[in-house]
């Protein structure tokens, strides 16, 4: 009579159901149900969503478009290596690209403002993880994504990559400034 | 004839063919579990802030190594010889080609071997995931896909044992919910090989220059289809042998055929696309398609594994309680036998698997929340508590029971034994909720270094996830003593364990069979179950479960929403 010799009755799939099972699977569906209806819920409701705006691209299309923002909006440079810092105004189209082993330029924001982040990889994926916040992205080279990003705390933030790109994937580091 | 051992302990009858494969397979598992091991702890001693063990170099070799020992060849080669157990000797039939079970084991051990000199050798430090447009050495692709061709043929070599049964008529009736459970997993696996072909093959051209560019996106879409099938795979072993332990143990038999039997189908047809959960946070992906091929609307396939999380500790409190222990709610679990490594295993099992790795699972595979968790740490906690606690505790605790009964090896050091099993889930869940605590402050998954020395910037993560991580370590070293505890009882039994037949002797434990003599019996048609008085099924048969079930769902709904409030308070984002 156990679980490794055939069914007890031959046809057993005239075997009624006991009342236990059929009210736990009656209140598993229920929760599993409220769980769909969470995710299409939250695309109405919530303020957090990915954006699925999205091209196809080339380190060759997408790299000059990075250099244009930095061109015009650099404000200072940081760093021994001199990273741009580029404060573009609100609410417009600012870049941010991948590559190994950084993420570039250093953008500064204002706190409140909109604007609409284009991500790319220059060579391998990366991950973009913006930290404290700790939202986290994928990177994908060849796709340049597009999302509209709204910082709500001033403060200095970090930009982790953490999809692992090789031996220097730990010196991954980028920054955002979110100004008052 | 006398191609059947009578197991005078078990009452199993085992073939001569399957007896030797399962051992073979088993030891496979055993030394790819032991690398695995070794490397963990050098992976985690990494990761301890405090010790940070390797350099950079070495621990992205070491973790790419861990990761593919661990989760493919412990687990499957484990699984193929679970696959000839639930088929040959459970239906007491002989197994179907034996030849093409050889070759299909040789295969796996060639490609195991060939993925792991690629590995060591410097160049495939690439993570088991081998995203592109990072490369490998093709010896290393090569290894995989010699390893799935054998390890497809084993679960062809289960289909055809299936159908010898069925036409030689070994069995009265359906087959046993176990092997039912083991077909559900093999036909899971054939999809699984089929999915890891169509990437694999062509990356493997791609790295010896064939074939000049793989789409990154499209890539990691079909790999997923390979790797969160494989999981669900586990999923559906270690299911099994919780039902077999449970009959084995306690002589429990399933609370309702047709429910459990749903529930394993369920698993098959609502699997599809589930690769979906692991590419939320990629570039143009529809939300559409996200959220239905997370959930098919209504989430089947985790219905399923709760339907499971109630049938089989229902079916053992049934069992227990048809033997006496009806006191209060839950005699018949003080009452279980805690001192059996095997069952212990399984026990603990169960309870980390469903609160944890379940749970955890499906929160992380919500399509908004995984922004917040997406490659942070809790990303391998989570599946720690799947497949290092949930399959893999399953499979020590299994192969407890078969060294004797397969190997005809008294256990050595049962004591140890005893401990084990919580040695080894206490570690893991230290190691397992820590991580998930520095995951969630933001602590990245594969990263060799949280201070970001050498970096042109610094960013600081708080000191708090550094206290995690250096207690993660700490679980993570109480987790690998327990798996080498494991491994010294069970590789120790079968070299120096008391033997249980005059004819066990040392090259028996590796494949070679018994003596002759041994192969004399004649395995009786098996029987169904025998039937039982219809009781109870107007009122609850295990009311204590369901307490436990109702408290495993209330912590699932109270965790849930605690991560929808952690999201609604980031950055607003669209
Ligand atoms: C013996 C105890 C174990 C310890 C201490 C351990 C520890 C770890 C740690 C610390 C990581 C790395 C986290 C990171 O930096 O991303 C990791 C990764 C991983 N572990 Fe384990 N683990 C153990 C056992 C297992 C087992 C039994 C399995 C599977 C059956 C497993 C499967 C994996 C996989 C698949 C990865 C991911 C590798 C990757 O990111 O590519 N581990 N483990
Ligand atoms: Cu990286
Ligand atoms: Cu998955």
């Amino acid at each position: 009579m156990t679980s490794y010799l055939p069914p007890a009755q031959r046809i057993w799939w005239k075997v009624p159901v006991g009342r236990q099972e059929i009210v736990w699977i009656a209140i598993a569906l229920v929760w599993c149900l409220i769980m769909f209806f969470m995710m299409p819920y939250w695309h109405v409701y919530g303020k957090q969503n990915l954006s699925t705006e999205a091209y196809k691209t080339t380190p060759a299309q997408f790299g000059p478009k990075v250099q244009a923002m930095i061109d015009q909006y650099t404000v200072r440079h940081e760093t021994e290596q001199q990273i741009p810092v580029v404060a573009p105004p609100a609410g417009s189209d600012i870049y941010m690209l991948g590559r190994l082993w950084q993420w570039w330029p250093i953008l500064e924001l204002e706190k409140g403002k909109t604007y609409r982040l284009h991500l790319s990889s220059m060579d391998w994926q990366h991950g973009f993880s913006l930290q404290p916040v700790n939202i986290n992205m994928q990177v994908v080279p060849g796709y340049e994504m597009v999302l509209n990003i709204t910082p709500d705390v001033a403060g200095e933030y970090g930009v982790v990559c953490n999809e692992y790109c090789g031996i220097g994937h730990h010196t991954m580091l980028g920054r955002i400034y979110v100004k008052e | 004839m006398g191609n059947f051992r009578l197991c005078p302990d078990s009452g199993l009858f085992f073939d001569k063919n399957a007896e030797s494969l399962m051992k073979v397979n088993a030891v496979a598992a055993a030394v790819s579990l032991l690398v695995a091991g070794l490397l963990a702890l050098g992976v985690a001693l990494t990761r301890w802030p405090a010790v940070h063990l390797l350099p950079a170099d070495q621990f992205y070799m070491y973790l790419t190594a861990h990761g593919v020992d661990a989760l493919l060849f412990w687990i499957i080669f484990f699984e193929i010889a679970v696959l000839y157990f639930a088929s040959s000797t459970l239906l007491r039939c002989r197994l179907a080609a034996p030849r093409w079970a050889w070759l299909g084991f040789a295969l796996m051990v060639i490609g195991a071997i060939t993925t792991n000199v690629a590995i060591f050798q410097g160049n495939s430090s690439v993570m088991m995931t081998s995203y592109v447009p990072m490369q490998a050495a093709p010896s290393f692709y090569l290894g995989l896909i010699l390893f799935a061709v054998g390890a497809l043929i084993g679960c062809f070599v289960f289909f055809g044992t299936l159908v010898i049964a069925k036409n030689e008529n070994t069995y009265e009736g359906s087959i046993p919910l176990v092997t039912f459970g083991a077909m559900t997993a093999a036909i899971i696996a054939v999809f699984t090989i089929a999915s890891g072909a169509i990437i694999l093959v062509p990356t493997y051209l791609w790295s010896i220059g064939y074939i000049a560019h793989i789409d990154p996106s499209m890539y990691r879409i079909i790999w997923w289809a390979m790797g969160h099938s494989s999981q669900q795979i586990n999923v559906v072993a270690h299911v099994s042998i919780w039902y077999l332990v449970g009959g084995l143990l306690l002589g429990a038999r399933p609370m309702s055929e047709k429910v459990s039997r749903f529930a394993f189908l369920l698993y098959i047809l609502f699997l599809q696309l589930a690769s979906a959960h692991h590419i939320l946070v990629d570039p143009g992906i529809s939300a559409e398609w996200k959220i239905f091929n997370t959930s098919y609307a209504m989430y089947l396939a985790v219905l399923a594994s709760l339907i499971h999380g109630l049938t089989v500790p229902g079916s053992m409190e049934v069992a227990q309680r048809e033997k006496g222990y009806n006191r209060g709610m839950f005699e018949w679990l003080r009452k279980a036998p805690w001192g059996n490594p095997t069952f212990s295993s399984v026990a603990i099992s169960i309870v980390i698997f469903g609160f944890i790795g379940g749970i955890t699972g499906v929160v992380m595979g919500t399509e908004q929340i995984n922004l917040i968790i997406h490659n942070t740490i809790y990303v391998p906690a989570h599946f720690h508590a799947t497949v290092a606690v949930g399959t893999t505790l399953t499979f020590m605790g299994l192969t407890y029971l078969l060294i004797p009964v397969l190997f005809r090896r008294q256990m050595i050091l049962p004591t140890l034994a005893k401990w084990q099993p919580y040695l080894f889930g206490a570690g893991m869940t230290i190691l397992i909720l820590f991580m998930m605590g520095a995951g969630t402050l933001g602590v990245s998954r594969r990263h060799w270094d949280m201070d970001f020395t050498g970096a042109a910037l610094s960013f600081e993560y708080s000191g708090m996830a550094y206290t995690m991580m250096g207690i993660a370590g700490i679980g993570a070293v109480l987790a690998v003593i327990a798996g080498g505890a494991f491994l010294l009882i069970t590789v120790g039994s079968l070299l120096v364990g008391k033997k249980l037949d005059a004819s066990a002797g040392l090259l028996q434990s590796f494949g070679v069979p018994l003596a002759p003599e041994a192969y004399n019996a004649e395995p009786e048609i098996l029987p169904m179950a025998a039937a039982v008085e219809e009781h109870g099924s107007a009122g609850f048969e295990a009311p204590g479960t369901f307490i436990l079930a109702m408290l495993l769902l209330v912590s699932f709904v109270v965790y849930y929403f605690i991560n929808w409030k952690y999201l609604s308070s980031v950055w607003p984002l669209s």
